[in-house]
């Protein structure tokens, strides 16, 4: 059936026929991403091997009016590469080759179907790494991270894949090449590349990457503090960090994630703490001696009721293992959970937490909490049965006022994740729509007939104004200034 | 003075087809394409909005004189550690940010636009539009204040702007070598790829200099490791302001920006490198073209910096895409094409 699709014939004249796919049972596993609550059946997916093939596929779709949805490994969280129903799912997967490492000048050129975790096993015989590690990493690959701009537990210290990301080349929806950035830094003109970084594959589909990769420091050691209150902890992340040190990591989890982490992989946590702590240091054996020490009094002064030193590399990556494992281990415990993403300033945590134990009880829900303590980045995982549609329907309500509260409180509704089609109505509250109606232009600027995976992380104006009059505060409409439809 | 003095100048332009001159300090003025256009003054906007030292962010507005932001950070132990250049003391926020320009802490810390968080600005219609935030993770809508950086105030007022700030290190050490500029370079890239803190590097003449930061047990280590000989007073302050004697004297400065293991390139002139190699300064009257076909061939890209005459473009060329995106976004931001026009692209 799907054969006789116009778009299938053209894609024929250059794809290989298992380069396309068409029938359901085939394109059954791309109808979702890593957000599994959205789901939509593409009408085709296309793979293709070479950079001729995807600017051939671009200029096909474009000059059919057939919007394109790239994709990489699909473990994104918001819906970013929930495909088109009516249009061309570009999957990267075969985009899997490392061109080229060149140890003296720190860079890696990688295809964006390379998974994050390669590009540092590569590196490692040079005592390189690439330091962007968001929890998927064994799954996640380069291009998704560049879309997300992915962080992952060591941001504060080591930045975002913003900040670790030289250059990228690509096409523009047209087939136009494009190539930003590069091994040489400041390149002429705009910052086109921070741009590009953190669009959700909106602005330009890329095929080739340059990564920036740092020297794996000698040793790291960590930290494990437990504290007997929450607003303890997060106190104690400020005293480390206006001691004027940046640690290499620095986590936070409740004791209900301590729990049901604990269970499902033995990290050693201490589970009458209220919260945890982990707190790393990492260089040159004499600096990390040197850090843990000052750490350990800082924490101590804090009110830590009791601290572990990791003693060696095993004992390390066992209570870091907790931590990354914090997903699927919630995930055990519950027959569904609902992750949000939103950033706040640390100083508003203990408020933030507050809001949080209160619409527990009002939504009759659970919600453990880790915590990327060092940048302000929440995950507050929301425990509810999908097959309950009241639960489903709580959780989202739920969900809403706490992506709403951090941006009350003067943080942002995605630290990490992207805005997808998920949090697609809080941008309305993040933003007004002047600033929502130049993300449009920026987005005019790369793809004037908006084919390049539309309808994603920026809402029109129409739905704003929607989203506010269900959403009625104070009897005060967010976007007055909006007409009413 | 308020942000209402700014809009309604700004839209009083745009009736009235006039050009504007964003400026701050002014100290910058030689940079990029010559600033044309009324001059908008930004130095009575000023002053710190927002700081809290255990936040790690600062946010200012664009009057805030440089130099009394970076001493209300080192009174609280912090800077900004992509060290900007201020070229005199009337420098401003706005204008750093402007100009996008990082000194010698940015081949290991990190450039300008890596510690931009937030960014309020004011657009060609007179609007005050607010981008990104305060907090270090944020990736709702793209990233607006980071193209914002650097763009030579082409796409509107910058009214504010929050940045992510860094401890100072509790010691340094700046240390002296001889060597020829092929053995500088292989150098300087090979203990970048170590775990050395290192945080500047710094060739000419046969003499490279190293800048170690950190912790006073780490730097004393790595001190052991590289050798050399300690040096009394640094250069790093004349490298980044331009007041070392290398910067002296009437022929035009080039700024090579170029992979960092790029071969030493013959070029008549003088030569001073920076950031593992990867910026290369050029004190050299010889044909513009040699100068900008030399930084291409090694995948880089030539600036004319400083110069008593230029004509034509300051920077490289665009290629014919990456200027159509150009001037999309200079529309969107700036539909009537009043804010300094022509400084970072001809008819821009």
């Amino acid at each position: 059936m799907g054969a006789a699709l116009p778009v299938v014939k053209a894609l024929r004249a250059f794809l290989p026929e298992r380069a396309i796919l068409h029938d359901e049972e085939d394109t059954r596993p791309y109808e979702c991403d890593g957000l599994t609550a959205y789901r939509q059946l593409p009408m085709v997916v296309a793979l293709p091997e070479t950079e001729e093939q995807v600017q051939r596929i671009l200029k096909v779709c474009a000059s059919m009016g057939i919007p394109v949805v790239p994709r990489g490994a699909g473990t994104g969280l918001s819906g970013g590469a929930l495909p088109p129903g009516d249009g061309v799912l570009l999957s990267m997967a075969k985009f899997m080759r490392v061109l080229h490492i060149d140890p003296l000048a720190r860079v890696a050129v990688v295809q964006p179907g390379v998974r994050n975790a390669v590009v540092s096993e590569l590196a490692a015989p040079f005592g390189l790494y690439y330091a962007p590690d968001p929890s998927s990493q064994i799954a996640c690959t380069i291009g998704g991270n560049v879309s997300e701009n992915s962080g992952g537990v060591h941001c504060l210290k080591y930045g975002l894949t913003l900040h670790n990301v030289l250059g990228v080349r690509g096409f523009t929806i047209d087939g136009e090449p494009l190539e930003l950035g590069g091994a040489a830094p400041d390149a002429p003109g705009y910052d086109l590349l921070a741009l590009a970084i953190g669009s959700e594959g909106m602005l330009m589909v890329v095929t080739e990457v340059t990564l920036k990769l740092l020297p794996k420091p000698q040793c790291a050691r960590v930290i494990m503090a437990s504290f007997d209150d929450v607003e303890k902890a997060g106190a104690a992340v400020a005293d480390v960090i206006g001691a004027g040190i940046v640690p290499a990591g620095l986590e936070m989890m409740d004791r209900p994630a301590t729990h049901a982490v604990e269970q499902y992989v033995h990290a050693g946590y201490d589970l009458d703490a209220a919260a945890i702590l982990l707190c790393e240091s990492d260089g040159t054996a004499e600096e990390v001696e040197d850090e843990i020490a000052r750490m350990k009094a800082i924490l101590e002064r804090a009110g830590a009721t009791r601290m572990t030193v990791s003693r060696d590399e095993a004992e390390r990556l066992r209570f870091w293992s907790g931590r990354k494992a914090a997903f699927p281990a919630v995930g055990r415990i519950s027959p569904d959970y609902y992750c949000m993403d939103g950033t706040i300033p640390r100083k508003r945590l203990g408020e933030v937490l507050n809001f949080i134990a209160a619409l527990e009880k009002k939504y009759g829900l659970r919600c453990p909490n880790v915590f990327h303590a060092g940048d302000g980045n929440l995950h507050p995982l929301i425990l509810f049965d999908a097959n309950d549609a009241d639960q489903l329907h709580r959780t989202e309500q739920f969900a809403a006022e706490v992506l709403e509260k951090c941006v009350e409180v003067g943080g942002t509704i995605t630290g990490e994740h992207g805005v997808g089609v998920e949090k697609i109505n809080q941008m309305c509250v993040q933003f007004r729509p002047p600033e929502l109606e130049l993300f449009r232009a920026v987005k005019r600027a790369f793809d004037p007939s908006g084919l390049l995976n539309p309808g994603k992380a920026v809402p029109t104006l129409a739905r704003c104004a929607e989203y506010g009059g269900m959403r009625v505060r104070g009897g005060k409409l967010p976007h007055p200034e909006l007409p009413r439809f | 003075m308020t942000l209402e003095h700014f809009q309604d100048r700004i839209r009083a332009a745009a009736a009235n087809g006039e050009k504007l001159c964003l400026r701050g300090g002014g100290t910058k003025d030689f940079y990029g394409n010559t600033p044309s256009g009324e001059i908008v003054d930004t130095r009575g906007y000023a002053g710190i909005v927002a700081y809290e030292p255990s936040e790690l962010v600062v946010t200012a507005r664009c009057g805030t004189p440089l130099a009394e932001l970076e001493n209300i950070l080192a009174q609280n132990g912090q800077c900004l550690p992509f060290e900007p250049p201020h070229f005199g003391d009337a420098a401003t926020v706005g204008g750093c940010i402007a100009a996008g320009l990082s000194g010698p802490g940015r081949a290991a810390a990190g450039a300008l636009r890596d510690f931009v968080l937030g960014i309020k600005l004011i657009d060609g219609r007179a609007q005050a539009l607010a981008f990104g935030g305060q907090v270090m993770k944020n990736v709702a809508g793209y990233d607006v204040s980071r193209l914002i950086a650097g763009s030579l105030g082409t796409l509107g007022l910058i009214a504010e702007v929050s940045l992510k700030l860094a401890p100072r290190p509790q010691s340094g050490a700046t240390l002296r070598l001889e060597m020829p500029q092929m053995r500088a370079l292989e150098t300087m890239n090979r203990w970048a790829g170590q775990p050395l803190p290192v945080s500047a590097s710094a060739w000419h003449d046969g003499e490279l200099m190293v800048r170690l930061s950190g912790s006073t047990a780490g730097v004393r280590a790595a001190a052991a490791k590289i050798g050399g000989e300690a040096v009394g007073e640094p250069p790093w302050s004349g490298i980044r302001e331009h007041t070392d004697p290398f910067f002296a004297g009437s022929e035009p400065l080039w700024r090579l920006s170029l992979p960092s293991t790029a071969p030493a390139l013959p070029l008549e002139g003088r030569q001073l490198l920076e950031w593992n190699g990867s910026l290369r300064w050029l004190k050299s009257g010889i044909d513009p073209a040699v100068v900008r076909e030399a930084a291409q061939r090694v995948k880089g890209n030539a600036t004319l910096f400083r110069a008593e005459q230029k004509s034509g473009n300051c920077f490289a060329p665009l290629a014919p895409v990456l200027e159509r995106v150009h001037r999309e976004l200079k529309a969107a931001f700036d539909p009537a094409g009043i804010f300094n026009r022509g400084r970072l692209l001809p008819g821009l």
